[in-house]
């Protein structure tokens, strides 16, 4: 009986498949990848994406085209009862395997990591004193999170406290999360920032917005029965804009302002729990 | 062969009369009791902090009566079991009581039994109720996200159909594998008559048992709104159902501790002569493997929520922010037993599929040191990953670099369990039974799983996935496809030897076919839901995620109607049909299949001795590194 060469008959396939495939996944996957390319960091995670996307579609097919060609080759034929071949291992394929499957880790790591540092967090909570944080000026904006709203103070702008996120364009925003209630986490997708809120923590988060537009916030750690109202909608405006705002938002909440606790970067949270 | 007869214990056939049957240690009385101890745990802890406490007066609620009522329940019902019987017999000199061996017949099923067969169908009954439970609570939560408003159940009852989704699966399938298939089956694989601590044995399943109902249990007490992992302080603050929550996780806990220590104590002095490591079916290496995991991470589980409920009722603030506590020691705690926890249900997967490929593929298991290794690895590297969880949480941002590696590499041993696998079918001659079939189903869902894994495991990525239903489609894909295939796959390969009948074959395929297709239906959208920004846990979402939401719901309906179909088929197969299984359906070379069934009480009449490992199959080689023969016998 003549066997093809089902080694070589494999491994061309895989190669054929994969040279194919693969640029086709990052060219027409790339653009939508989420987050988007509003920010800074959405940028850098898009390209993160797209890169792990390129690593990962090479061992998927690897794994389903074999798959696939052992069910249609390596079959019992109908009725019969044959052994198969006693092989019990493969000492060089082994090595292989481990030597192949150790690089393609490491280097995920590797650039992983790399990303994490360069993108200053990635926008992601990076605790109270962060490893790395952006050159420049920095505007710091305060993100509480409450049983069910976030809500924003601007520490250089006296303190005002508003129900919704308005970001300059072009600066870098220094996002203090922290909680006075329960846990939450500040997710703004199209920002491309997650940051838990834990009460008693002051979770700092770095953002650069390169867009101008509206953003979605939501939360995205369970936090009671509103999780999932805690729905809200931000806004990027010009610089400029951002003052207009931020000015009429002061003598708005003036009122209000003088009543808040003064800024700080962790609030007390209530000792007691259902008493009220 | 020697023949070894100490130690073999032969039943008394002693049959006794029916209300002596009726009376006595069993389910009834204790029920009786579980029910008489739940209400004495109520009045004692009325006594004890009636409106005393500061913040009860608010309330109608007491935490310190309820955790009493149900752990004086729970000691009632296991006295009324006859747990007590035997130490209080050796305490008064007595001597022992044997009496867990004396039934017979269909009564042995429902009270204290010690010999591990019947333990084991225990378990795949008790266990299927409970997952039964935890399946239709999915459809709730599906049926609600049919809207992408509060419509069906409202959010209250939706969180906790969530939670009560999350601890049931994760806390019952735990011993999903381990409880039904490694009870039965361990000790035969390894020539042994009896498990290590047949009592112990016993215990962990009706502590389970005990476990279930109390979780269920929480919907007379409002719910609790935490998922599954019980994040402080909104665990203080929720109402008494979290106390539910925190006495199910905390029996689980002793259960998983129990049954792991049972096991390695079997596995480790009970092998039959022979049986060397190097023989040792791989399914009880996996068992091994997830015995350690058990017994290292389930006492944190325990002792986190035991401060969690001192937190509740006396008023102490491990995990209060507002008292000097700290809500990151409890995800710490929580995530060091929660992530041992997600191996803990994916080893044994490993260890069915790697057991039952060489029998459908007619090949010797490929690479079985690479296999050993791979499931030890995972099991010492899944110390040194949990705070992946934590990556957006702030805690120990530093830290990420060093989580972000040791999670990557855990996928270098999980890779070690693909590469035996995919060789194992390379060359094969392989028949496409249904338990093959739901191996093969594995390789793939597990791979979606570990791939997705990938975007998780990578911080910069996770930034955006976090939290997010695509997480919540990894683990299903680990979890669902990598347990319930296997689950599932163990269920067709062994039950016709449990109960010597086999399946209707027809609607086992027509059931795996269509459980495949409607998972990966349901999963496979969620990562682009997920994406899109859908967190997690929430019961109203983004209008323009509706239509795929609803697809997600359909398909998941029909996923489970195709658990319907399976049930209608062991209904059938099993109490209607009853069509004998042939000795050896799969023509395996297991030991478990060379002994009569149903199985004697003694499993063996001699100690077998062991000679191979079970995969003997194939044609040898000719000459070492020439061609393979390409036909059989």
């Amino acid at each position: 009986m003549n066997e093809p060469n089902h080694a070589r008959r494999f491994g061309a396939i895989w190669l054929v498949a994969t040279v194919i495939a693969t640029p086709l996944v990052i060219l027409l996957l790339a653009p939508i990848l989420p987050p988007g390319k509003s920010t800074e960091q959405a940028a850098g995670q898009a390209t993160d994406n797209t890169v792990l996307l390129g690593m990962a579609t090479p061992v998927l097919l690897l794994v389903v085209i074999y798959l696939i060609y052992s069910t249609i080759y390596f079959r019992q034929a109908r009725g019969a009862v044959l052994e198969g071949p006693a092989i019990r291992g493969d000492a060089r394929l082994q090595t292989t395997w481990i030597v192949i499957t150790s690089l393609l880790v490491l280097s995920l790591a590797s650039y992983g990591t790399v990303r994490l540092l360069s993108d200053n967090g990635a926008g992601s909570g990076s605790g109270p004193s962060p490893l790395t944080v952006p050159k420049g000026p920095k505007l710091p904006v305060q993100v509480i999170g409450q049983q069910w709203a976030f809500t924003y103070r601007y520490p250089t702008y006296g303190g005002v406290e508003v129900p919704h996120l308005v970001l300059p364009e072009g600066e870098t925003i220094e996002l203090h999360v922290t909680s006075i209630d329960v846990i939450h986490s500040f997710w703004a997708r199209q920002l491309a920032v997650k940051a838990d809120a834990n009460p008693q923590i002051d979770n700092i988060a770095f953002v650069k917005a390169t867009h101008l537009g509206t953003f979605e916030v939501r939360c995205a750690e369970l936090c009671g029965i509103w999780h999932g109202e805690m729905f809200d909608h931000g806004r990027v405006v010009t610089m400029p804009e951002f003052e207009t705002w931020i000015h009429q938002a002061q003598a708005t909440y003036a009122p209000a302002t003088k009543l808040l606790p003064p800024y700080s970067t962790t609030y007390l949270p209530k000792p007691s729990r259902r008493a009220e | 062969m020697t023949t070894t007869t100490a130690g073999a214990y032969t039943p008394q056939p002693a049959r006794r009369p029916m209300w002596r049957r009726v009376v006595g240690f069993n389910l009834l009385l204790a029920v009786v009791l579980g029910v008489g101890g739940y209400y004495l745990g109520w009045f004692i802890g009325h006594q004890i902090s009636g409106k005393s406490f500061e913040f009860q007066s608010a309330t109608d609620e007491n935490d310190v009566a309820l955790l009493l009522a149900y752990l004086f329940g729970v000691v009632g019902f296991l006295i009324g079991l006859g747990f007590a019987n035997y130490p209080v017999s050796r305490m008064l000199g007595r001597p022992a009581s044997l009496r867990e061996k004396e039934e017979e017949g269909i009564g042995r099923y429902f009270g204290l039994c010690t010999d591990h067969k019947v333990v084991g169908i225990q378990y795949l009954i008790g266990i299927g109720v409970f997952f039964f439970v935890g399946g239709v609570n999915a459809m709730l939560i599906r049926t609600e996200l049919l809207h992408s408003t509060p419509q069906f159940v409202g959010p209250n009852q939706y969180i906790s159909l969530v939670g009560m989704h999350g601890t049931m699966m994760m806390g019952m399938m735990t011993s999903g594998i381990l409880g039904p298939f490694a009870n039965y089956f361990v000790p035969i694989l390894i020539g042994a008559r009896r498990m290590a601590f047949p009592r112990i044995e016993a215990l962990t399943f009706w502590l389970l048992m005990a476990a279930g109902f109390i979780l269920t249990s929480t919907i007379f007490f409002g719910g609790f709104p935490t998922g599954w992992t019980g994040y402080e302080p909104l665990n203080d603050q929720a109402v008494m159902g979290m106390d539910s929550y925190i006495i199910f996780f905390a029996l689980v806990g002793i259960s998983m501790c129990l049954l792991g220590l049972n096991m390695m104590a079997t596995i480790l002095t009970m092998r039959a002569p022979g049986l060397t490591w190097s023989r040792l079916p791989i399914f009880v290496w996996s068992v091994l493997a997830t015995s350690v995991l058990m017994v290292l991470a389930a006492p944190m589980l325990v002792a986190t929520l035991t401060m969690a409920a001192l937190d509740r009722t006396i008023n102490t603030s491990f995990f209060l922010p507002g008292g000097g506590g700290s809500s990151y020691l409890f995800e710490n705690l929580f995530w060091f037993f929660g992530h041992p926890e997600v191996y803990i249900l994916a080893l044994p997967g490993f260890g069915i599929i790697l057991e039952l490929l060489p029998v459908f593929t007619r090949k010797p298991l490929w690479g079985y040191r690479l296999a050993v290794s791979g499931m030890l690895g995972v099991t010492l590297l899944s110390f040194f990953v949990w705070q992946h969880h934590l990556f957006v949480s702030g805690i120990n941002a530093d830290l990420r670099p060093f989580y972000m590696l040791s999670t990557e590499i855990i996928s270098i041993p999980t890779g070690f369990i693909f590469l035996c696998a995919m060789g194992t079918l390379w060359k094969a001659r392989s028949s496409f039974s249904v338990p093959m079939l739901f191996c093969l189903a594995w390789v793939f869902n597990f791979l979606i799983g570990g791939l997705s894994g990938v975007f998780v495991s990578d911080a910069p990525s996770d930034t955006s996935t976090h939290g997010s239903f695509f997480t919540m489609a990894h683990f299903h894909y680990t979890i669902m496809g990598g347990l319930i295939f296997t689950f599932f796959a163990a269920i067709y390969y062994w039950v016709p030897k449990m109960t010597g009948l086999r399946f209707n074959e027809r609607l086992a395929k027509i059931h795996f076919w269509l459980m495949f297709i409607a998972f990966n239906s349901t999963f496979m959208p969620l990562f682009v839901i997920g994406m899109k920004g859908q967190p997690r846990r929430v019961s109203e979402y983004a209008s323009n995620l509706h239509a795929l939401n609803v697809w997600v719901s359909v398909s998941a309906f029909v996923l489970g109607f195709s658990m319907l179909i399976f049930i209608a088929n062991t209904v059938y197969s099993m109490i209607f049909a009853r069509i004998a299984s042939e000795q050896n359906p799969w023509r395996s070379k297991s030991i478990e299949w060379q002994i009569p069934h149903p199985v004697p009480v003694n499993n063996f009449e001699q100690i077998p001795v062991f000679e191979s490992d079970p995969y003997d199959y194939g044609v040898p080689l000719r000459v070492a590194g020439a061609q393979p023969a390409s036909a059989g016998t």
